[in-house]
Parts: C-alpha cells; sequence; structure tokens
C-alpha cells in the first residue's frame, strides 16, 4: 500500500510519461503482428486492382508495381470470362453444395457421438474412443490422400486387388481416380473421417459441463434418456451449435483446399465433381498462369463470403445477442 | 433397473445410466467408427513393411505374402532428398513454433491489457483479416515479387507467422488465467512491461501457451501449401509433405532422384522400392506426430474449446 501512497504523490508530468512509455512499449510489443499483417495481408488487398487488369509481366521494368501499372484495365471481362465458360457455376455448385453437406453431417455426427461417448460407463474406454477417432484431425490432407490411395490405387490399391482375387474381368475392375460417380461419396466421407472426432471433443466437452442435477431431476420425474437428451442435453448444447453453424455458414463460399486438391489426386477427369472455387483459384494461379483471372475468381469468392458472415452474424444477433462474432 | 434381480455388476451402474443393450449399441458404433479412423494408417504401416515382390504378386494387402524393410533401408541409404526434406519439415517446424509463439503471445497480451490506448486498433486490423482478404493470387505476387518470399526458408515460415484466431484463443486464455490487478501491482512495484509479461504473465499462462505452440507445430509440420506455392521445384527446401505430393504427380521423381546420386545408386535404383518406398514416406511423417499425440490431446481440446466458444 505503501507504494500506492507514494503515487498519489507524485506530480503529474511523471504519471504522464509513465503512461506514455506503457504505452510505446505495449505498441512495441504488437508491432511484429502488426507488421505481418501489413505486409502479408493489407497490401495484398490493393493487389485485388489486378482483378479488374489483364496482368502481363512489364519487360523494361519486371517489378511488380511496374506490372500492375502497365496492364490494361479490361473491367469485368475476367469476371465475364469465368461465368461464361461454365465454370463459375459448377464450382459454386460444389463449393456450397460440399459445404453444406458438410455442416449438416458433422453437426449430426458430432452431436451424436459425442452423447453416445458421455453414455459409456467405463470412462478409461469412453477416452480410448475419443483418442482414436481424433487421430485423423492430426493427418494433413497429403497423408490422407495415401492412406486412401492405398485402398483405391490403380495397380497395386486394396479394392481393385480384391476384385482381382475374385475373378472379376479386367475391364470391369473400378478404376477409381478416373470414375466420377463415387467421388462425392469419397470426398464426403473423407471429410468426415477427418471432422468428426473434433466436433464430437467439441460437443462432449459442452455436454460434459452441463450440471448433472439436472439429469438426475429428468429421471425422477420419469424422463426417458430420449426426452432427457431432447429437453436437457440439446438445448443446453444450442448455443454453441448456433455459433458454429453460423460461423461455418459464414465460411460456406471458402472450400476446404486440401480435401479437394489432394484426396482426388488432382485427377483431370474428375474435375467436375471435384472443381471447388479455391481449386479453380489454385490452378488459375499456377497452372495456367493467369494472376488476373485467378484474382477475379479470388476477389468474388471474398466478397460473397464477406456478405455471408455478415449476414450470419446479424440473424445470429437477433436469434442470440451474446452469440454473435461481433 | 429391477430391483429385485440387481446384480453386483449392475449395482456398480451410475444412476441414469443407458440400458446395458443399449450401451452396448454404443460401443458398437463406437467401434466401429474408431476402427475407421484409425485403419488406414494401420494399412499404411503394414505396406511400409511389404516386400516389393509381395505388392506386385497381390497389391498392397493387410496380409502381404512377405514381409521386408527394404523400403527403410532404401531411405536409410539413400534418400538423400529424403533426409534433406524431413530435415526441412524438423526446422521449419521448430523455427516457425518458436517465432510464431513469440509473436502471438506479444500481440495478445497488449489486447488483453485493457488499459492499452490503441487496444481497439490493432484487434480490429486483426479480426478483419478473418473475414476479408486480398486472396490468393494478390498474396502469392505480393509475397514473391515484393516481398522476397521464395525458394528459401523464410518463404516456408513467414505465410504461418501469424493467425488472428489464435490470438483470439491466446487473449482469451489470459483473460481467463491472468487477473488485472497484479499486473497493476507489478506495475507499481515498477516491473517494466516486458519484465511483467515474461516473468509474471507467461509462466502462469503455460498451459495456454502450451496450446498456440501445439497448434502452430502442427500447421508447420502439416504444411504442403505454402511449399507447393512459394518453393515449388527449389529441391533443397522442399519439406516433407510437399515431397509425397511431388513424387505423386511426377512419376520419374524416384528415378531422376537416384540417377543424380551416382552409378552406385543407379544401380540400386534398379531394385527401387518404389511402392512401399511412399508408405514409408508417410509412416515418417505420421510417426513425430503419434509421439507428440498426448500432448496435442491434452492442450489441443482445451484450446478449440476455448477458441470455439470464444472465436
Amino acid at each position: 500500500m505503501s507504494t500506492a501512497a507514494v503515487n498519489v504523490n507524485t506530480d503529474l508530468a511523471k504519471k504522464k510519461s509513465a503512461r506514455r512509455k506503457k504505452t510505446f512499449m505495449l505498441t512495441t510489443m504488437v508491432l511484429p503482428g502488426a507488421i505481418w499483417l501489413l505486409l502479408l495481408r493489407y497490401l495484398p488487398m490493393f493487389g485485388i486492382i489486378l482483378a479488374f487488369k489483364d496482368y502481363k509481366v512489364y519487360p523494361k521494368n519486371p517489378t511488380l508495381l511496374q506490372n500492375i501499372l502497365h496492364s490494361k484495365w479490361v473491367g469485368f471481362a475476367k469476371f465475364k470470362f469465368i461465368v461464361a465458360s461454365g465454370n463459375a457455376w459448377i464450382m459454386i455448385r460444389n463449393t456450397i453444395g460440399y459445404n453444406l453437406i458438410f455442416i449438416v453431417l458433422g453437426l449430426f455426427f458430432g452431436v451424436a457421438f459425442a452423447i453416445m461417448l458421455n453414455e459409456v460407463t467405463s470412462k478409461f474406454v469412453a477416452k480410448t474412443y475419443q483418442t482414436l477417432m481424433f487421430f485423423p484431425y492430426f493427418m494433413s490432407w497429403v497423408v490422407a490422400s495415401y492412406f486412401l490411395y492405398a485402398f483405391l490405387a490403380p495397380t497395386n490399391g486394396l479394392i481393385p486387388n480384391m476384385q482381382k482375387a475374385k475373378g472379376v474381368p479386367a475391364d470391369q475392375i473400378i478404376d477409381w481416380y478416373n470414375y466420377k460417380k463415387p467421388w462425392p461419396f469419397i470426398l464426403i466421407g473423407a471429410r468426415m473421417w477427418k471432422g468428426i472426432g473434433y466436433g464430437c471433443v467439441l460437443y462432449l466437452s459442452a455436454i460434459t459441463g452441463i450440471d448433472s442435477s439436472l439429469y438426475e431431476a429428468a429421471s425422477i420425474d420419469g424422463a426417458s434418456k430420449w426426452q432427457q437428451i431432447k429437453y436437457v442435453t440439446l438445448p443446453h448444447l444450442k448455443t454453441m451449435i448456433v455459433i458454429l453453424i453460423i460461423m461455418d455458414v459464414g465460411k460456406i463460399f471458402n472450400a476446404d483446399f486440401g480435401l479437394f486438391y489432394n484426396i482426388p489426386m488432382a485427377s483431370g477427369l474428375l474435375t467436375s465433381v471435384t472443381q471447388v472455387i479455391d481449386t479453380y483459384v489454385y490452378s488459375a494461379l499456377m497452372s495456367t498462369n493467369d494472376l488476373s483471372m485467378s484474382a477475379a475468381a479470388g476477389l468474388t469468392q471474398n466478397v460473397l463470403g464477406f456478405v455471408c458472415i455478415m449476414l450470419a452474424n446479424t440473424i445470429t444477433k437477433k436469434i442470440d445477442e451474446d452469440s454473435s462474432l461481433f | 433397473m429391477s430391483e429385485t434381480t440387481v446384480s453386483l455388476k449392475r449395482r456398480k451402474r451410475r444412476i441414469n445410466a443407458v440400458s446395458v443393450p443399449a450401451e452396448a449399441v454404443i460401443h458398437i458404433i463406437m467401434i466401429l467408427f474408431c476402427l475407421f479412423c484409425i485403419i488406414p494408417f494401420v494399412f499404411v504401416v503394414i505396406i511400409s513393411f511389404t516386400s516389393e515382390e509381395s505388392i506386385r504378386q497381390i497389391g498392397y494387402s493387410f496380409i502381404p505374402n512377405e514381409w521386408s524393410v527394404e523400403g527403410y533401408q532404401y531411405v536409410m541409404k539413400m534418400g538423400a532428398q529424403l533426409w534433406r526434406s524431413y530435415f526441412n519439415s524438423f526446422f521449419i517446424t521448430v523455427v516457425g513454433t518458436i517465432c510464431s509463439v513469440l509473436m502471438c503471445v506479444l500481440y495478445s497480451y497488449a489486447l488483453f491489457r485493457p488499459d492499452f490506448k490503441y487496444r481497439n486498433f490493432f484487434m480490429f486490423i486483426s479480426f478483419f483479416t478473418m473475414m476479408f482478404g486480398g486472396g490468393l493470387a494478390p498474396t502469392y505476387a505480393v509475397s514473391k515479387q515484393l516481398l522476397g518470399l521464395h525458394d528459401n526458408y523464410a518463404a516456408l515460415i513467414v505465410p504461418l507467422l501469424f493467425s488472428p484466431f489464435n490470438i483470439v484463443i491466446m487473449r482469451t486464455f489470459f483473460q481467463s488465467s491472468v487477473p488485472t490487478e497484479l499486473i497493476e501491482s507489478a506495475a507499481i512495484d515498477g516491473s517494466g512491461e516486458y519484465n511483467t509479461l515474461f516473468k509474471i504473465v507467461v509462466p502462469i499462462a503455460k498451459p495456454g501457451i502450451a496450446t498456440i505452440a501445439l497448434f502452430n507445430a502442427l500447421a508447420y509440420w502439416n504444411d504442403w501449401f505454402t511449399a507447393m506455392i512459394y518453393v515449388r521445384d527449389a529441391k533443397e527446401y522442399i519439406p516433407l509433405q510437399y515431397l509425397l505430393i511431388k513424387m505423386q504427380r511426377d512419376v520419374q521423381f524416384l528415378s531422376q532422384n537416384s540417377a543424380s546420386l551416382g552409378a552406385e545408386a543407379v544401380k540400386a535404383a534398379v531394385n527401387l522400392p518404389a511402392q512401399s518406398l511412399k508408405m514409408v514416406l508417410v509412416v515418417m511423417i505420421v510417426v513425430p506426430i503419434t509421439f507428440a499425440y498426448p500432448f496435442f490431446q491434452r492442450y489441443i481440446i482445451s484450446g478449440l474449446t476455448v477458441g470455439s466458444i470464444k472465436g
């Protein structure tokens, strides 16, 4: 307390300089992060003009700024081209379609498995289940693509070889990486494989946080397990579920690039079922080297995504003030 | 449960537990799903120990005709590129994790301080990037051409240094574990800002920092995207994850790689265990993660929970 008393006695000027020093020191702390944000996030935002230009390297002085300055303005030509090429529809359909399925199935299995796991009597066994099902979350999509490849590979894969062993004629053995039909299911399965454990852990931690006396009271009142789930568990998870759905809907135009790029092993024949906005943005940039085309597709995605996140947030605010993001 | 026939085993069951058949069904579903999650990895481990001859005969199989460690032997003896890539993966993971954790702790600590004058401004510039960005192509152009982030280690480390999501998590950890009175009294005692942070706050927030460190380590270890974009062909900087992609895409990659190693290797390249080798690499990527797995589970679960609720 004595130091506080001395503090009161110090003159105003000293206090002011101390405050200034504090602000200065704290500002130096944010500086590395702020510089990173400026260079790698805000500077590229100016690069959005690439989408409205036809980016060409300026041979006399090929720096980025000169290249951009000397590239022709083309207005919305790049956007029009994407729409006219028919790619826009496919990739937007795939992006939104897959994401919607991921949200619904992820929610269903995540909550269902969490509720089931919570009912397992032996805590050790429950923990073991959790450990095993959380494992895929830590694998990269590259590793996951090899896991799948082991089963589907054309000559050595387990499934084609099992077919061979059964005596299926060679022309009827499924060539997985060139056969479109099963891929929506494979992609969904891969996504669930990687994501359910994560969702389950998330919901389980919320469920274990529920006051157990609520369940006891419910069971004394004669509520069955189903009724307890319906009237105690789910209402308690509601806020969390709503937030997670809103966050996912806000990102509905962003596909999981790793999933769509790695799992089909970039097989060109599968494009119509595996092409999403992110893979288009990537291949426009790296394969066709059309910086402007890639920027146009990326900008469309980001603007739509931004609108989506704002809408989602406004809706959440209406439903439940506390759950909104900002 | 009927009171008259309560067996010893049943008495042990919790009040309000599900019935025994219902729990049996739960166990069956859980076991099936756990197998679904883990079997692909087990399968790949088996393939990595399968002889090339066996693969040629019956393909990848859970019960190979012949076991072998030739894939591992090949990696030990002459996988110069493989070891280089393995080293790269470790290197960027260690350096990247240290730098990104430091940046994250500093940034989120300042945001955690309610008396920081520019708190809202810096909070906003970080948060806004979670909602809107320039996109891949502009970021690529700026990073590569203006910042020189290509074909070097910086290109693999810098793009992942900072994550607004981690800032949110770290700040929440500070808020829930560090009392502001502690910082105030430290300031009164004449402790400088950095001194307060590293001597007083960091020891308290260790679990939170461990979570962020593991998040970052996992992000760096599992990163292939940054490499695919910024170090496309600079062999000496390719990390293991991207090497796997490359091996799949360039059919000739392996034979080329062996050829560059000299005549001795060319001879060996004839008997190259190409099929099991890929799976050996996959195992080499996954094994370090399984070692770190207990830590991951403990800390990341708490981090995910905080992040999802507060994020």
